[in-house]
Parts: C-alpha cells; sequence; structure tokens
C-alpha cells in the first residue's frame, strides 16, 4: 500500500470551518427575514434609551419602607426554600442514586429531579401563583422545587462517585443501613453537598428578586409594577438594592465556603 | 460443637461458572488460619460469605448455632458484628478521623438515632483509645484517616474490626497493599492477638512464606476447592504445585 | 511483640499538622454558620407573609389545575404555538450569538495571560460581573422599555445576560492555555493577531464551542419565560393563554417548552461528545 503525502498547508481554513461560516451566514439571514428586528427601530430605541438614562437618575429612594419590606420578603423566600429544598435534596439524592438505591426506586426520582429541572423558575412560579395565589408562598414552593432539581442532582451523581469499598467496611460492622449511609456515605460527600448548598443558596437569592414578577412575591413584583408605571427613578433604587443584596449574598457564601473548607 | 462450621458451600456469580465448589471448614481453634491459593480462587468470595457480603449460592455456615446464609435484617446484623474484617485496601473512611473510623465498629451495637447523633458510650470511646494504644497509633486519634501511611492505616483497620468484640476476624489479603516489613509487622499483630485475646482469626493471603511462619493451621484453595487443610509444616511442594500451579516459582 | 515496636516514624512530620482535624475556631465558626441558618430559617418563617391555609389547599388546586389543563389544546400548536416557539429559539440563537461578539473583547481584556495591566483586566472584570448580576428578566424589562415590545428586546436580553458568562469561563479557558507553545510563536516574531490566532485559539478552541454550546442550552430555557415581560417568543402565548384562562393551550405551551428543552439538551450532549 502506498503512503499518501498529504502536504496541504495546515494552517488552511479545513472545509467544515467553511461550512460552519456559511451556515451562520445562512442562519443569520433567515432569521433576520423572519423577525421583526430592523435597523431603523433599534436606531429609534437608542434614542428612547438615552432618554431613560436620563429619567433612570437619580434613585428615588423615597419609598423606602416599600422596597425594605419587599427586601425582606425576598430574603425569607431564599432563606426558606433554601432551606427546605436542601433538606429535602438529601434524601431525594439519596433515592436517586442507583449504587444505593434499587431502580424501581432511582428511576422515579430520577424522572422527579428531571421535572423540576427542565421548567424555568418562572414557569414554575406561575403554576405555584396559580395553585396557592399571590404572595411569598408561591415564591418559596418554587424555589424549593428548583433547589431539589439542582441539588438533588449533584448530590445523587456525587454518592454515585464513592468508593464503595469504605461503605462495604462499615457493613461488615453490623451497621444497619442508616448508620451506613451516616458512617460510610455521608462523610465521603459531605464537602461537596456543602458547597452544592451553597451555590444554590446564593442562587435562590437572586432568582428570590425575580420570581416576583409573575406575583410570587419579593423585590420582582414592586420592579415589575415600577416598570409599568414608567416610575423609572424608583427601578433604580430598587435595581441597586438587588445589586446590593446580590454582592451581599456572594460574600457571606464565600465566607461560609472558606468556614467549610 | 465448632465455632464456625461451613458445610457444601457452593457460590457462582454468573451460573454454571461456580467460584466456590462444595467448600467444608471447621473452624474451632483460635490463631491464625492461612487461606493460601492464587489469585481469582475464590478466597476472597469465601471470607465474603461467612459474613453475608456476598449471598453464597447454596450450603450453609453455622456460626452460634445460626445459618448466616440463610438469615437476614436484623438478626444478620447480630451476626455481622459479632464478625470482625480487615481489607486488603484498609477501607477506611477517609474523611473521618482515626478514633472516629475505630469507633465506627460500634455500629453494629447501636440505633441508627444515636449513631446519628454520635452518641458513644464513655466506655466505647475509652476502649477505642485503649485500642489505639495497643496497635501504636495513640498519637494519631485525631488525624484523619487519609493522612496515615498503609501499614499505620492497616492497622486502625485492625483496631477498628477488635472494636467490636469479635467472634472471629476475617482477613482478606491484610498485607498484600504492604511493603514487605510492613507486612510482617501487620501478620505478627495479627498473631498476637489472635493467642492473647483467644480469636480464631481466617487470613487470606498468597505469600506462602509469610503464611508459613504465622499460620498454625493452611488451607490450601485452588479452582474454587479446598485441596489442602492442615498443619504448615504438612505442606509440600506438591500441594505447592496443585494449588498454584507450575513449578518455576518455587525455586 | 511491643505496641511500641509497631510505632514507625511519622512519615511526615511537617505534613501533619495540616491534618488536625479542625481547630476550636473552625469548629465554632461552623457550628455559628449553622446556629445562623437555623435561626434565620426560624425567623423567617415566623415572620413571612403567607397563609398557611393555603398551603394545605395547594395540592388539591394543582390537582384542579391540571384538571383544567386536559385534554390539551393540540389544535393552537400549528396556529399560534409554532411560530412562537421558532421565535424563542431564534432569541436563543441570536442573542447567544451576539452575546459571543461582545464577550470576546472583554474575555481578552479579562485574561492576565494576553493582557498584563491590571487596570484593563478590573475594566473587563467589571462589566463580566455586572452583566451576571442582573437576571435575564430584568434586562428584558429593561430593553422593552427601551426598544419595546417585541423580539429585538429578547435577544439584546438574553446576549447582555449571557456576556458575563461567556466571557468569564472563555478568559479562565484562555488562561489555562499552555504558555509555552505561546512563546514559541511569539519567538518567530509573530504579530499580536497572530499570536491569539495560532496559539491561543487553537488551545482554546474545544472550551470555546462547549461554553457556547452550554450557553445556549440555558438560553434556550430563559428565552421561553422573556415573553412574560413582553419580549417576545413563547412566553407572550402563554401569558395572554394564562390571562385568557384557556388551561388547555398552557399546557399545550408547557409541552411544547418541555418537549423542546428536552430535544436542545439531548442535540447538546451529542454534539459536545463528537467535540470532545
Amino acid at each position: 500500500m502506498a503512503t499518501i503525502v498529504d502536504r496541504q498547508n495546515p494552517f488552511k481554513t479545513s472545509l467544515s470551518t467553511k461550512f460552519l461560516w456559511l451556515g451562520l451566514f445562512v442562519y443569520l439571514a433567515y432569521a433576520f427575514s423572519t423577525l421583526d428586528i430592523g435597523w431603523e427601530r433599534f436606531m429609534l430605541g437608542l434614542d428612547q434609551g438615552g432618554r431613560l438614562i436620563d429619567r433612570l437618575f437619580p434613585p428615588n429612594f423615597t419609598r423606602w419602607e416599600l422596597l425594605l419590606s419587599d427586601l425582606i420578603e425576598s430574603l425569607q423566600i431564599a432563606i426558606i426554600a433554601s432551606v427546605a429544598g436542601i433538606l429535602i435534596s438529601l434524601f431525594v439524592g439519596l433515592m436517586a442514586a442507583r449504587n444505593m438505591m434499587p431502580n424501581v426506586i432511582s428511576i422515579p426520582v430520577r424522572v422527579f429531579i428531571a421535572l423540576c429541572r427542565t421548567f424555568h423558575p418562572v414557569i414554575i412560579a406561575i403554576l405555584f401563583v396559580k395553585a396557592v395565589g399571590f404572595g411569598a408562598l408561591a415564591g418559596i414552593l418554587t424555589l424549593t422545587v428548583a433547589s431539589i432539581g439542582f441539588v438533588a442532582k449533584l448530590f445523587a451523581e456525587a454518592i454515585e462517585e464513592i468508593s464503595f469499598k469504605q461503605v462495604e467496611a462499615i457493613r461488615a460492622t453490623g451497621a444497619g443501613f442508616i448508620s451506613t449511609i451516616l458512617f460510610g456515605v455521608i462523610p465521603q460527600v459531605f464537602s461537596r453537598f456543602i458547597g452544592f448548598s451553597i451555590y444554590q443558596l446564593d442562587s435562590n437569592l437572586r432568582n428570590s428578586t425575580m420570581v416576583g414578577i409573575v406575583g410570587a412575591g419579593g423585590l420582582g413584583g414592586t420592579l415589575f409594577s415600577a416598570f409599568q408605571r414608567f416610575d423609572y427613578d424608583f427601578v433604580t433604587a430598587i435595581l441597586l438594592a438587588i445589586i446590593a443584596l446580590i454582592l451581599v449574598g456572594e460574600a457571606l457564601s464565600n465566607l461560609v465556603r472558606r468556614i467549610f473548607q | 460443637m465448632s465455632r464456625l462450621e461451613i458445610r457444601d458451600l457452593n457460590h457462582a456469580y454468573v451460573s454454571n461458572k461456580p467460584i466456590l465448589k462444595n467448600i467444608n471448614i471447621d473452624i474451632n481453634e483460635a490463631g491464625v488460619i492461612a487461606i493460601i491459593g492464587p489469585s481469582g480462587t475464590g478466597k476472597s468470595t469465601l471470607l465474603r460469605c461467612i459474613n453475608r457480603l456476598i449471598q453464597p449460592t447454596d450450603g450453609s455456615i453455622i456460626f452460634k448455632n445460626k445459618d448466616v446464609a440463610k438469615i437476614k435484617g436484623k438478626s444478620l446484623r447480630e451476626v455481622r458484628r459479632q464478625i470482625g474484617m480487615v481489607f486488603q485496601e484498609y477501607n477506611l473512611v477517609e474523611r473521618l478521623s482515626v478514633l472516629e473510623n475505630v469507633l465506627t465498629g460500634r455500629l453494629g451495637y447501636m440505633s441508627a438515632w444515636s449513631a446519628w447523633r454520635r452518641n458513644f458510650t464513655d466506655k466505647d470511646i475509652q476502649r477505642a483509645f485503649e485500642l489505639l494504644e495497643f496497635v501504636g497509633l495513640s498519637d494519631f486519634a485525631m488525624q484523619r484517616a487519609d493522612s496515615l501511611s498503609g501499614g499505620q492505616r492497616q492497622r486502625v483497620g485492625i483496631a477498628r474490626a477488635l472494636m467490636q468484640e469479635p467472634a472471629i476476624l476475617l482477613a482478606d489479603e491484610p498485607t498484600s497493599s504492604l511493603d514487605p516489613k510492613t507486612s510482617v509487622e501487620i501478620m505478627e499483630l495479627l498473631t498476637q492477638l489472635a493467642q492473647d485475646k483467644g480469636i480464631p482469626t481466617l487470613v487470606n493471603i498468597h505469600d506462602v512464606n509469610l503464611a508459613k511462619r504465622y499460620a498454625q493451621r493452611m488451607i490450601g484453595m485452588s479452582g474454587g476447592e479446598v485441596v489442602y487443610d492442615g498443619k504448615p509444616d504438612g505442606i509440600t511442594d506438591t500441594h505447592l504445585k496443585t494449588i498454584y500451579g507450575g513449578e518455576s516459582w518455587l525455586q | 511483640m511491643k505496641a511500641d515496636a509497631l510505632m514507625t516514624p511519622v512519615s511526615n512530620p511537617a505534613e501533619s499538622p495540616k491534618w488536625q482535624r479542625f481547630t476550636l475556631g473552625q469548629r465554632s465558626a461552623r457550628y455559628m454558620v449553622y446556629l445562623i441558618i437555623v435561626m434565620s430559617f426560624f425567623a423567617s418563617l415566623r415572620t413571612v407573609e403567607i397563609i398557611p391555609e393555603f398551603l394545605l389547599d395547594a395540592p388539591e388546586q394543582l390537582a384542579d389545575m391540571f384538571r383544567r389543563m386536559w385534554p390539551m389544546d393540540f389544535a393552537a400548536y400549528p396556529t399560534t404555538i409554532h411560530g412562537a416557539m421558532l421565535d424563542t429559539l431564534h432569541i436563543a440563537t441570536l442573542g447567544t450569538l451576539l452575546s459571543l461578539i461582545l464577550a470576546m473583547p472583554l474575555a481578552l481584556m479579562n485574561a492576565n495571560n494576553i493582557v498584563k495591566s491590571s487596570w484593563v483586566n478590573w475594566i473587563a472584570k467589571f462589566f463580566l460581573v455586572a452583566s451576571r448580576s442582573v437576571n435575564s428578566l430584568i434586562w428584558a424589562l429593561l430593553f422593552v422599555a427601551i426598544f419595546g415590545p417585541g423580539v429585538l428586546a429578547g435577544v439584546l436580553a438574553v446576549a447582555l445576560r449571557s456576556v458575563g458568562f461567556v466571557g468569564k469561563l472563555f478568559s479562565e479557558a484562555l488562561e489555562e492555555v499552555n504558555m509555552g507553545s505561546v512563546e514559541a510563536i511569539r519567538a518567530t516574531g509573530a504579530s499580536f493577531a497572530s499570536v491569539l490566532i495560532k496559539a491561543y485559539w487553537p488551545q482554546a478552541k474545544p472550551a470555546f464551542f462547549s461554553i457556547l454550546l452550554f450557553r445556549w442550552d440555558i438560553n434556550v430555557r430563559e428565552s421561553a419565560v422573556l415573553g412574560l415581560v413582553g419580549a417576545g417568543g413563547i412566553g407572550v402565548v402563554l401569558n395572554d393563554a394564562m390571562n385568557l384562562f384557556q388551561w388547555p393551550k398552557v399546557a399545550m405551551v408547557l409541552t411544547t417548552i418541555f418537549v423542546v428543552v428536552l430535544l436542545i439538551e439531548f442535540i447538546v450532549v451529542q454534539v459536545r461528545k463528537r467535540l470532545m
């Protein structure tokens, strides 16, 4: 068999790259033809944007009491949902781990987790608002579900990666199922679980300021109505409050992460 | 009535490919009983059948008037807690401290609720410290298990097994992951406690010389069957050839 | 055999103090964290304004809602849902592409092995963090206020939200590049642009596509809800159907979103497998 010496310029753009570019341009042309995005609209918007920015400043804190009570409600939603969601995730995650549970349990639990994950929190919030009415309760339920979708999934994966030898050794001492979990499984996954939980607490804090847009309590509701009433200087005040909340949350979670390292 | 009677024990992971064939063993005496044989001959499976980490296909294992092969749930756990086990790769819970690892030997005696609260009795804690002293690791009690060397970990593994106050001890290749000097130390430790505490100790081992040096009885296995059972000095090159096959390694 | 004969010297005395499990300080810090969490949990529970009866009622209300959703309004799919779903996919895709254009310079500026000036690094970092801190729905609200309701606001919201994510991850990928080969190319006298294209890019390319796909997947989920604040796509249809209490149509919309999200996730997983 003769060896074919291929001496192409190695830096030449390959055929697949060319196709990628071609595909990109065809897609862009198609997308812009179907969508209602026009240049003049964009320019008009920029003009509008300039005026908007004028109206955003200075931020208006005169309704600080409303702002504060909303901020506290967001915080309450985030805390309750995180604690509830993380506690539930401990059990749900364990039940979803294929190396600890038989398929009859793990498969339905995995489907449940996937359902919790697939929908955006806002959509879940809409459903809960319809079910339990406007207010913080819908927000709490929403973020609890979202927490389960994230923490339980990662926790189950962490359990599936543990060393089973350590579990076997604890089993050999005559320990029961729960004791085996406590001493053979939990020590191996605890620090990762803490990591997921802190991440979720942070993310719940962010989302608790948003679920209000569909009526599930917290700052979001006030923000949405401020937008609708063109109350832009109050919008800025709310946005600043949200950013402050997120920054404080981030600082706290960094602190907790350091403590648990 | 022996302390442990294994009768007609068979095991197959895949049907028609038996890994244990009609094993019959009586364990009565304290001291080290070495089980020798090549890898894959079912030594580990045999030990794991005794404390039912593996469910044998059929046969019986009589321990304290109970057939271990048939019981389950609470009575199985009560049997397991009286059978200590030492593992080839130590199998310590790496993120727990040395002391906590030793204390896990008491889990079979505690309710899940006490285990959750880590509510070990003062007596247990006292005993754990004594055992650590016995294996020479008092200074390491509060360190995490994954900071220890192999030989130290194995000694923690032995202390954990002793914590169960076992009537019998199983050691699955306890020296295979260790260097020769440490291996000797571990074998000496096992022999010492088998004699001092009067615990029959079944040790899987593939190093024949080490086995001969410490065991008072040797069981040779080949192809899932017991082919020799008797005094160490009764074992001849002919026996070893049946057990391991070939002979070039004997020179 | 004596116990002390078993004592082998500690293998690494310098290292062993590190493993002292927890100092008293660490332990109490942990307990403080637990205590604060428990306290704030119960404080929140006591003060939050919820009506317990509503919670007890929730399962029944949910069941009632699902009953009203069935049978789904399949007829609505071809008339309104299909087009709106395509809009949503366009929002996600165009938003991701636009975010790339914005994120690239920021990622380069943020990578401290490309731009050595810490000043520039900090400026880039500021924009990346700002982009990530503001939720896409809030971006959408802003852009709806500026450009009016519609797809344009959605695309911009997705893009601005994704810049921080894509930029941060891509600059991390650039920072992990093996500097040896970069220096080798620089040593040939290549210009800055050539070094970027021939030294950094080939090494960061797999990470780049992987980040892009990952964000696209997230953006499809996010753009499905942007319509609730008027930023186009399937969310608009969902919002209208809910305001008119057309539950069978709501169910059809949710099912469509569910299927599309699963499909996109499947595609992304498959493509990533090929890329890796």
